[in-house]
């Protein structure tokens, strides 16, 4: 039989074992990890614009996404009324780096609306000029946000990419695995041709107005209308600041 | 003197006939997954592909494995009183250690498996083999049991996302195979490869995995008519 003492010292000698095993473990990956992280976030971003430009953002190796993002793309940030923010304002907003990847869309998407900060990712090479937006809101079980890629003209989507935190697989998180049905929101408006803000309907049993409707998903009835939410409140936030681009 | 011969024997690091047992048990007739009925939630989320149903089942066979040896190797230090404490300690460890190392090297796999890496904690094939095996026999016997209960349970995990994700999306480790693709949502006169099958989508769904695992229990007792329990 052991004595008390002795379970003690064995459960203490134990734990901080453990304990020093995994913190080193932890510290010694953190770079790997964080780095991981900040690829993933890119690749979504980019997969925006990817049938535009014709790659495949999941498959691109590392180096040449940071190499897109140092030579292609301007990182920007703007609050609800449309000024622009320097990354000191942007780090007094909780995100070390004060560039717009460093924000947590999620986490802006808990502040009261007039006190978010919006990131916005203009892409430009020799034949190409897209701006990336990103927007947020509620699936059935939980959250989904995605990242909107406009043309020049700002008001045609030129691709979009969706995620999701627990979307059922095969109904809602067709979303984000269906390519087909993401490739409709390519070519449609989010102002109609008075320069009205439509955003973009996801309509259940088939689109009627071609220019800012699209199809719903069989199946996920609730889903869909959370990505029609989602678009036509997110992109509205990014108001200000289109209506500044356009004059300019 | 003759005692100690056999004592040296017994705990000596050989292959023979008891060893191979201990890894080809549990693929048949006491698998984790069909006979002892255990595993089964993660068996429900992890298997609507074979890669995810790999990576896991090469996670699980990982952590049984080295549970079930530092358990053995400490089984003697370890107080009664604190036992299962100090094995879910051994286990959360291993599984925390999988779920770092993942992040790092395959974190496409890590973001789908998700929460689910971190449930290998409460899967019950890792602590009922701790207890049942590990706490009474030596390292050596350990690692083998360990490793064929992971096994064990990685080749069902296996067998349910072959059919889940063949006859669900029509692929097999993300390569199209047959069915239609996802142009068909739009368009339903694109098909590709075998056409004329068109995907089933409760095969994607949870509920799927729970009939594949029941034909799977029962192929298995029809092919081996010892394991029918008759009472």
């Amino acid at each position: 039989m052991h004595s008390t003492n002795q379970i003690i010292r064995f459960v203490l000698i134990m734990t901080s074992l453990v304990a020093l095993v995994l913190s080193l473990m932890y510290t010694g990956l953190k770079p790997t990890h964080d780095l991981n992280e900040a690829i993933y976030a890119k690749k979504a971003i980019l997969a925006a614009v990817q049938e535009k430009l014709g790659i495949d953002a999941s498959s691109l190796p590392v180096e040449e996404i940071q190499e897109i993002f140092d030579n292609s793309i301007k990182q920007e940030v703007y609050d609800m009324k449309g000024n622009l923010l320097t990354p000191e304002q942007v780090e007094a907003a909780g995100y070390k780096g004060g560039l717009a990847e460093n924000i947590d869309i999620n986490k802006e998407a808990k502040k009261p609306e007039a006190d978010r900060i919006l990131p916005m990712y203009k892409y430009k090479d020799d034949s190409n000029e897209f701006t990336i937006l990103s927007v947020q809101g509620k699936g059935l079980w939980d959250v989904i946000w995605g990242n909107i890629a406009l043309e020049k003209d700002m008001k045609t989507i030129a691709g979009v990419d969706f995620d999701h935190k627990g979307e059922t697989p095969g109904l809602g998180a067709e979303i984000k695995d269906n390519a087909a049905w993401k490739k409709q929101f390519v070519g449609k408006s989010i102002f109609d041709s008075a320069d009205n803000y439509t955003g973009i309907a996801v309509m259940k049993g088939g689109a009627k107005e071609p220019t800012w409707q699209v199809d719903g998903i069989s199946g996920a009835t609730i889903t869909a209308d959370g990505v029609g939410e989602m678009l036509k409140r997110g992109l509205n936030y990014y108001g200000p600041v289109i209506k500044k681009m356009k004059k300019s | 003197m003759a005692q100690a011969q056999v004592a040296a024997k017994q705990s000596s690091i050989g292959f023979g006939k008891a060893e191979r047992k201990l890894l080809t048990d549990p693929l048949d007739s006491n698998n984790p997954v069909t006979v002892q009925v255990l595993g089964i939630c993660s068996a429900l989320a992890v298997t609507t592909g074979m890669k995810n149903a790999l990576v896991m089942a090469i996670a699980v066979v990982f952590v049984t494995m080295f549970s079930n040896m530092i358990t053995s190797a400490l089984r003697n230090a370890i107080p009664k009183a604190v036992r299962m404490i100090v094995q879910l300690i051994i286990i959360a460890t291993l599984v925390t250690i999988v779920e770092l190392t993942l992040k790092a090297v395959a974190f496409d796999s890590y973001k789908q498996l998700s929460v689910f890496i971190g449930l290998i904690i409460t899967n019950c094939i890792v602590m009922g083999r701790l207890e049942a095996f590990a706490m009474a026999n030596g390292p050596y016997k350990s690692m083998l049991d360990g490793i064929g209960n992971g096994v064990g349970y990685g080749i069902i995990l296996l067998m349910v996302a072959f059919v889940r994700e063949l006859f669900g999306k029509g692929e097999l480790f993300g390569a199209k195979l047959i069915g239609n693709t996802p142009e068909y949502l739009l368009d339903t006169t694109t098909t590709w490869g075998l056409g004329w099958y068109s995907n089933n989508n409760l095969m994607v769904l949870f509920p799927s995995a729970m009939f594949v695992i029941g034909a799977i229990i029962w192929a298995h007792r029809a092919w081996n008519p010892s394991l029918v329990d008759v009472s």
